[in-house]
């Protein structure tokens, strides 16, 4: 049984942007603690020497001229206004630095 | 008045002028209005939709000026920038999109109850979901308010719930169809794919949406044949595959049952049978639930509440992120999202992400193994038949319904649903699906043998 501490989940909440109450972490930790077991079983598997499969197409370096082409007749200021605060032609975001 | 009518019959029809475009799509669009609010199928409906072969596309390809939800409500209000090259191809066919359909949110489930705006109702029976993540692509082709649809697959969400609905869905061998304007989850593993009627009508819509495209560097420059040509080709001296892992514990003795009498019917056809084995199998899930959440986690890490779609209040930028990720994502989500942020973290990547990695590399042996030696590998495409509305409870339950469909995926095959029966549960009749499977580039062997099989059992 594979077991994840309420710790750690929150550790991978905060790197992975998620916010959880004190029910949800307990109920994650639960869920994610099932799921690691389950997927535990990999290790009985020697793969000692084999490549990773990263991709399955068979293609290697897909090159292409480094010009750009264009394929959007749109308007990019529909991209800005897609986001949900805007100015002018800027998108607006929080503040990231606390002031000093 | 167009029930049951096939996509190649509305070609026909159409050609021979004996229906316009505009009466099909009135047609259709009409029939969707009185039956969606009763089988949630569709999330938007086009009352514009032009003239044309009526269709249906999943609400994770995007449609130029439409809402693209991804069944999410961190999406909920995010209108599409431009089409996508899926969505060109079928338009340059003459086909009219009715509008986009109900599909777990994110693409992440097995019966369509994660969608952010509800679950999709099973045709066939109104209790049963019809099975996800492309819930309401099966059921909008299932339910005739569409004649086609367009869904996608990551690990089996469009051939699992064909099954569950009787229609076809066709997997793609990874490359062959343009991801460009699919929203990306598992970048290494999805593909569009269609759900038909028949399986004629797979190969017509495959041949609209197969190619290269310079828009997805992923799509191979193979030539694409045309498909509808294996069509009425005898399966006699086909080599067929039957993995005896694919009839192990946890499948349903009916549909076990149906999936027997379909391979005798391949033989009784001149197919040659042989039992072969997979012995990764037994692998496959564990290895798709670490490579899915960890593509899946970096692929999401976009939706933050600032570029588009749903945002919350927050005091600062943190705050921003993860109220918005956190009001904005289902459940299944932020779960696969901490999946695979914990895989991929240091001093776990080489004993969860590499390791899965690695024995994706012996599943392809696997198959490469077999298919040196057979054409293709036949078995269930779904272990049960259409769970009840909430039957399914714990996470394990929704991932153990992708046991036969997630490997197609990981070593980027091809493969087919198709009908095979009806089994019965509480005295409702439920259809069973047979999954077809071929190698990477091979869809006409697909198309051949279920055509073959669909044609004996008219």
């Amino acid at each position: 049984m594979s077991t994840i501490t309420k710790e750690q989940v929150e550790h991978i909440a905060k790197l992975a942007r998620l916010e959880f109450d004190d029910a949800q972490k307990e109920k994650m930790t639960k869920e994610l603690g099932q799921i690691l077991t389950y997927v535990e079983k990999l290790k009985e598997v020697n793969t000692e020497g084999v490549e990773p499969t990263a991709q399955v197409t068979g293609l290697e370096d897909v090159f292409r001229k480094d010009e750009a082409v264009p394929w959007w007749d749109g308007n990019p200021m529909d991209l800005v206004e897609a986001a949900p605060e805007h100015e002018g032609r800027f998108v607006k975001v929080k503040e990231v630095f606390k002031k000093v | 008045m167009f029930k049951g009518l096939t996509l190649k019959k509305a070609q026909e029809i159409l050609s021979r002028k004996e229906v316009s475009g505009e009466e099909l799509t009135q047609y259709f669009l009409k029939r969707t209005y009185e039956l969606n609010p009763k089988f949630n199928a569709y999330l938007s409906i086009f009352e514009n939709a032009p003239g044309g072969l009526p269709c249906a596309v999943k609400d994770l390809i995007m449609v130029e000026g439409e809402k693209c939800t991804g069944g999410s409500k961190i999406l909920e209000n995010y209108i599409a920038s431009y089409d996508a090259t899926v969505v060109k191809k079928i338009r340059a066919s003459g086909s009219s999109i009715l509008g986009k359909t109900n599909m777990d949110d994110s693409a992440m489930g097995t019966t369509g109850e994660n969608s952010a705006y509800g679950p999709t109702l099973n045709p066939l029976d109104h209790t049963r979901v019809a099975g996800g993540s492309s819930s309401g692509s099966v059921a909008a082709v299932a339910a005739d308010m569409a004649l086609f649809a367009l869904g996608s697959e990551t690990g089996g969400s469009v051939r699992l719930p064909a099954s569950w609905t009787g229609t076809v869905g066709v997997k793609p061998s990874y490359g062959r169809v343009s991801r460009h304007g699919l929203i990306p989850l598992t970048s290494s593993l999805d593909q569009v794919a269609p759900v038909t009627k028949n399986v004629e009508d797979a190969a017509i819509v495959m041949n609209m949406i197969s190619g290269h495209d310079a828009l997805d560097s992923t799509t191979s420059p193979k030539p694409v044949p045309d498909y509808t040509a294996s069509l009425g080709k005898s399966i006699k001296g086909l080599r067929v595959a039957v993995p005896k892992e694919f009839f192990g514990e946890g499948l349903d003795p009916q549909v076990e049952t149906f999936i027997k009498n379909a391979i005798k019917k391949l033989e009784e056809l001149g197919a040659k049978i042989s039992e072969v084995s997979l012995p990764m199998t037994d692998y496959a899930l564990a290895t798709y639930y670490i490579i899915t959440p960890s593509e899946v986690s970096t692929n999401l890490a976009r939706l933050d509440g600032i570029r588009y779609g749903y945002s919350a209040e927050g005091r600062n930028l943190l705050e921003v992120y993860e109220k918005s990720r956190s009001q904005g994502f289902g459940r299944e989500v932020q779960r696969r999202i901490m999946i695979g942020t914990f895989a991929l973290s240091a001093g776990y990547y080489d004993a969860y992400y590499k390791k899965a990695q690695q024995v994706r590399t012996l599943i392809c042996r696997d198959f490469d193994r077999v298919f040196h030696d057979h054409d293709v590998i036949v078995g269930p495409t779904s272990p049960v038949m259409a769970p009840k509305i909430g039957e399914f409870k714990d996470p394990l339950q929704f991932y153990l319904a992708d046991v036969y469909t997630v490997q197609a995926n990981l070593a980027g095959l091809c493969g087919i649903s198709v009908p095979c029966g009806f089994g019965e549960l509480d005295g409702v009749k439920l259809p069973i699906g047979l999954q077809i499977m071929a190698d990477r580039f091979q869809e006409e062997k697909i198309f051949q043998t279920a055509f073959a099989y669909e044609q004996s059992t008219r």
